[in-house]
């Protein structure tokens, strides 16, 4: 999630320091200084010797100990046995940010414009199953999916699953798991938004000839991008590296790279191997933000 | 004011709209001449500007309808009206430049060559080189000319304004007077314009409606309504009078006979609004002259005395207040063109009027309190 602290969130440019003389000229770096000393230490060195444990001899093991011998070729070692998980990890989280977009949006806009006094209640609906563990929520989601559960009867019932269809263990509980638990990381911000669009811009729009649905694609959808691109990087960049929905709605053939992450440092204690995947995730997502932040360029909204 | 073709008025039949049990506009019926320019005057929460909302479609009447020519638009979406509005916290599209927002209505519509006309109008309210910044780097009235631009050039049968100068300081408001003036006789579209300043709706406007809780109280020229309003409200709200309790006591040949405080008055019958029966004797405050004593009364005046108890000298005129002998307060201005020498509070005084610029109003119970409105006791609790 450290990476996200970067995210250009803030719409205002930043204010070019005043000019001051002496200690106060010191004041901006004492107060990066606390923050900057954490992310040294618990962030860069880490990563280092991760970076390091990435290039370590591939034939060594924890008791044996390890040799550094720069082996580059622990990553497309690394691709060439786990790409299916890896290229699942981006399908299953892009599917589920399709469903959370088509969800969230209305659902932001509807709290955000139309729900006058309801706001803060319905807003502390979309907050609160985060007060329970991450792992128990899921869990939940195990039961409702479950074979003998309420759901999947229904489903069967009514003919759109076979009389032995089910839901648990497959692809699509795995991407339902994603899209329900990091769907407030898309709707916040989003909300966010949302909340500061003024409708009687949408008032001037429809005045100017604009159908609601030109309104729409052309002043509230460009007015809330902001909010749209954190909203969308905070929901995809965790759900391309989770690995608890995988691991507890499907089966190994739903396996993400973060299940073989897992796998790989806790089971097989192969650290070379999971390092290096840790980092050709890490690669890959900042690939895809700097694309997608290019493109959407929020800075020149609002 | 050119009528080519009268078939494009704007008329409102029997328009109500209700919020809950509160009624904003009530039963209100009027015609605005094409080509016009229209102000609809009157305080803030009298239904002005939610009857310009159902004028462009953001608001849907409760009763009655709206007509553009023989057209019925009542239920009209907005988008589909030919009538733009400039709101009056102006609604510029901050993700849009200028040239953007004013082409918006064009874009909407499905012009492609936007970029001539775009200019052009900008050329029009002087925002020339502007068309590339956003609206958050231009000045307040700036803004303004943005707004009236970005609804110009759509060249729609009403331009609707709803206190578009409200946010302006007075300076920039006078220039924007003259701006918007000059602009709508070069390009002869009907306007609308709402506002609460008296004095902007009659420089501006061809004819003036005063509203008062959601209804017209008097609509014409204005010069018209300012010489003889109809009701004590208009009186007092488009500019001040002097409104004092009397009693009308019948016709007198060309005259009206009215009693005030135990003194007689008359007043021209072609300046009455009734001839018998409770009454309010008003004479505007520039129309009613202090002389210092009884026999410097031009002949023909009809005349109170009092005292000068306050005097407020504003640059162009004085203003005096003269309490009568029955405890009223009137307001003078005099002008101050070096001829008469200023009175000092306290001063005797004999102020005196034409009663060719008197009027006389129905005196109902709620126009006892609009009496109050220069600061004076109202005059008929008085002995």
């Amino acid at each position: 999630m450290t990476a996200l602290a970067h995210l250009p969130t803030s719409t205002r440019p930043p204010a070019p320091p005043p000019v001051r003389r002496g200690r106060h000229r010191l004041l901006p770096y004492l107060l990066l200084l606390p923050g900057a000393a954490w992310l040294l230490v618990f962030f860069a060195l880490p990563l280092l010797q991760l970076a390091a444990a990435s290039l370590y001899d591939p034939a060594g093991s924890l008791s044996t100990g390890y040799a550094m011998t720069w082996a580059v070729g622990n990553y497309p070692d690394a691709v060439q046995a786990y790409w299916p998980q890896f290229s699942r990890s981006f399908l299953y989280a892009g599917i589920a940010l399709v469903i959370a977009l088509l969800m969230g949006y209305p659902l932001a806009y509807a709290i955000a414009q139309k729900a006058g006094r309801w706001k803060h209640l319905l807003l502390v609906a979309v907050v609160a199953p985060m007060f329970t563990s991450f792992l128990v929520r899921t869990l939940a989601w195990k039961t409702i999916l479950s074979d003998s559960g309420a759901l999947v009867g229904l489903l069967r019932d009514v003919h759109l699953l076979g009389p032995d269809g089910r839901l648990l263990a497959t692809p699509a509980a795995v991407v339902l798991g994603l899209t329900y638990n990091f769907l407030p990381f898309l709707v916040l911000p989003l909300y966010a938004s949302l909340e500061r669009l003024d409708p009687r811009l949408l008032e001037a729009a429809s005045d100017l000839y604009a159908s609601p649905l030109r309104a729409f694609a052309r002043v509230t959808l460009p007015l809330s991008l902001p909010g749209l691109t954190a909203g969308t990087l905070l929901f995809f960049i965790p759900a391309t590296g989770d690995y608890i929905n995988a691991e507890l709605l499907g089966t190994p053939n739903e396996y993400m790279v973060g299940n073989v992450i897992d796998s790989a440092f806790l089971v097989r204690l192969d650290y070379p191997q999971g390092a290096a995947l840790s980092f050709l995730l890490m690669a890959a997502i900042l690939a895809i933000v700097f694309v997608y932040l290019r493109k959407a360029g929020t800075e020149e909204v609002l | 004011m050119t009528r080519e073709s009268p078939a494009d008025d704007l008329r409102l039949a029997d328009l109500t709209k209700r919020f809950g049990v509160f009624t904003a506009v009530d039963d209100l019926s009027l015609t605005v001449p094409q080509g016009s320019f229209f102000a609809l005057l009157g305080a803030s929460g009298c239904g002005k500007t939610t009857t310009l909302r159902m004028i462009a479609g953001l608001e849907q009447p409760t009763g009655g309808q709206v007509l553009l020519g023989d057209r019925d638009i009542t239920g009209l979406r907005p988008h589909k009206r030919p009538v733009n509005t400039v709101f009056q916290s102006y609604a510029l599209f901050p993700h849009l430049d200028i040239h953007e927002n004013v082409a918006f209505g064009l874009r909407r519509r499905g012009i492609r060559k936007v970029g001539d006309q775009v200019e052009r109008m900008l050329a029009l309210v002087q925002l020339q080189g502007y068309g590339r910044r956003r609206p958050a780097q231009l000045s307040g009235g700036q803004q303004q000319r943005v707004a009236l631009a970005r609804a110009l050039i759509n060249h729609p049968q009403v331009l609707l304004l709803d206190e578009p100068l409200g946010a302006l300081d007075l300076k920039l408001r006078r220039q924007m007077q003259v701006e918007l003036k000059r602009i709508q006789a070069e390009v002869g579209i009907t306007f609308v314009h709402v506002t609460h300043d008296q004095e902007e709706a009659m420089t501006m406007a061809d004819t003036v409606a005063v509203m008062n809780a959601g209804r017209i109280e008097q609509l014409g020229a204005p010069a018209e309504i300012y010489e003889y309003p109809a009701t004590a409200f208009v009186a007092n709200f488009l500019g001040q009078s002097n409104l004092l309790t009397a009693e009308a006591g019948g016709r007198a040949g060309d005259d009206v006979r009215v009693t005030a405080h135990g003194t007689r008055f008359s007043v021209p019958a072609g300046r009455a609004r009734l001839v018998d029966g409770p009454a309010l004797l008003g004479v505007r405050p520039e129309k009613l002259h202090l002389a210092d004593g009884v026999d410097r009364v031009p002949a023909g005046h009809q005349h109170v005395g009092g005292v000068v108890t306050d005097a407020s000298y504003v640059g162009v005129s004085t203003q005096y207040l003269v309490r009568t002998a029955w405890g009223a307060e009137l307001s003078a201005f005099a002008a101050n063109s070096g001829v008469a020498a200023p009175l000092a509070p306290g001063t005797a005084v004999t102020a005196h009027w034409d009663p060719r610029h008197a009027f006389l109003l129905p005196r109902a119970g709620a126009d006892e309190r609009t009496e109050g409105r220069l600061g004076q006791p109202p005059v008929g609790a008085l002995p």
